[in-house]
């Protein structure tokens, strides 16, 4: 036991409480909370993701493909459409999200 | 006559092979994620048609169903990028990193590295970390199923002894360390949700499942250590030494129930020195 500088009195103490307190304990946001539960999904097990073992062209095609075309010239078109402009971090570099093609 | 359980497929409607077996499918599966790549030898479609246009057919329902398959496992990654340029940046993540499982559910576990190579993203440091919280959550989702530790079972470990347990961690658990607040960037994401500043400083995540509900969970300053060490089989008494030694303030009570609340570990089991 000499060689734990942390006293089994104190170690003892915290699991005691730990476990009295047991059922108060959750997720520490309310956001984190949220984001778990609306992930609550069946477990599906197999070869593909939810939902993603169907044909990509979409239901009732034949998997003709083209429904869904995925151009190549998006590539270089980069709207920031998502939520990155609207996080705000103090601080300079990390704070200041450059939107990379963007006039609004 | 009925035909019984079969499929017909018109001859004269299908693509032709002249090769067999897996040199066929590597041959029609080499070029489907280089669109600059021609038509690979050896195909053969029906008079009349335009062989081209067929194969692209193909190259391009593989490109979408993949681009789609990494949106489904980091949709938080997607909320922040916008779809543009996370389809974008998708697409070159499939072509540089093609799956190597036919699971897709094991796919991505690169893309945080890839997302902190490309040039785009270099404006979102965080991002890459989000990326891990999402693929971990994922891994979380399929790991092995184990039921979590029972309280009654360390709550039957006498006081004097208590340092000396070792923790089996559930096969869900995982942490993920940023220098970025990744987790509450996270949180924030991967719903529907207004989005509201956040403290710039480093956070690490909890992912655990309990049932078949994954939780992701903010750490207090040291406790991804305390639990990095038990994970690597340390004594709870020096684990919870590490955790303090890193944050004096660290509240190990807490810290515990959280645990025990979260499903960190499947089981425990004491050292006997004496006995």
């Amino acid at each position: 036991m000499s060689k734990a500088s942390i006293s089994t009195v104190l170690l003892a103490g915290a699991i005691t409480s730990a476990l009295s307190t047991l059922a108060i304990a959750g997720p520490l946001t309310k956001a984190e909370a949220d984001a778990a539960v609306a992930a609550k999904k069946e477990k599906c097990f197999g070869v593909s993701l939810k939902g993603q073992n169907d044909c990509a062209a979409g239901p009732g095609t034949t998997c003709q493909g083209s429904s869904t075309k995925d151009f190549q010239g998006n590539a270089w078109k980069f709207v920031q459409g998502g939520t990155c402009t609207s996080l705000q971090l103090p601080g300079d570099r990390k704070g200041s999200l450059t939107p990379l093609t963007r006039d609004t | 006559m009925v035909r019984q359980g079969r499929c017909v497929m018109p001859q004269n409607n299908t693509v032709q092979l002249s090769q067999s077996g897996g040199e066929q499918a590597f041959l029609f599966s080499s070029g489907l994620l280089a669109p600059d790549s021609p038509v690979p030898k050896d195909l053969r479609s029906p008079q009349g048609t335009v062989l081209a246009d067929r194969y692209n057919i193909y190259r391009n329902n593989v490109t979408v169903g993949l681009i789609n398959a990494v949106a489904s496992i980091f949709p938080a990654v997607q909320r922040i990028t916008g779809p543009d340029f996370f389809r974008a940046m998708a697409r070159f993540y499939i072509r540089a990193k093609p799956p190597s499982s036919p699971l897709l559910f094991e796919y991505g576990r690169d893309f945080a590295e890839f997302i902190e190579a490309y040039e785009y993203a270099q404006t979102m440091p965080w991002l890459p970390d989000v990326a891990r919280i999402e693929r971990a959550w994922l891994d979380a989702y399929y790991a092995a199923d184990a039921d979590g530790l029972d309280p009654a079972r360390l709550a039957a470990i006498p006081q004097e002894r208590v340092g000396l347990i070792r923790f089996t961690m559930h096969p869900a658990t995982r942490i993920v360390r940023s220098l970025h607040p990744a987790v509450s960037i996270f949180s924030q994401n991967r719903a529907d949700g207004e989005v509201l500043p956040v403290d710039d400083r480093p956070e690490d995540a909890l992912i655990t499942r309990s049932g078949n509900q994954v939780q992701v969970r903010l750490l207090d300053s040291g406790a991804a250590e305390f639990l990095v060490a038990l994970s690597d089989g340390a004594h709870l008494q020096d684990a919870a030494q590490v955790g303090l030694s890193l944050n004096p303030d660290l509240d190990l009570a807490r810290l515990i129930a959280v645990m025990l609340e979260a499903n960190v570990f499947s089981s425990l089991e004491m050292d006997h020195i004496d006995d």
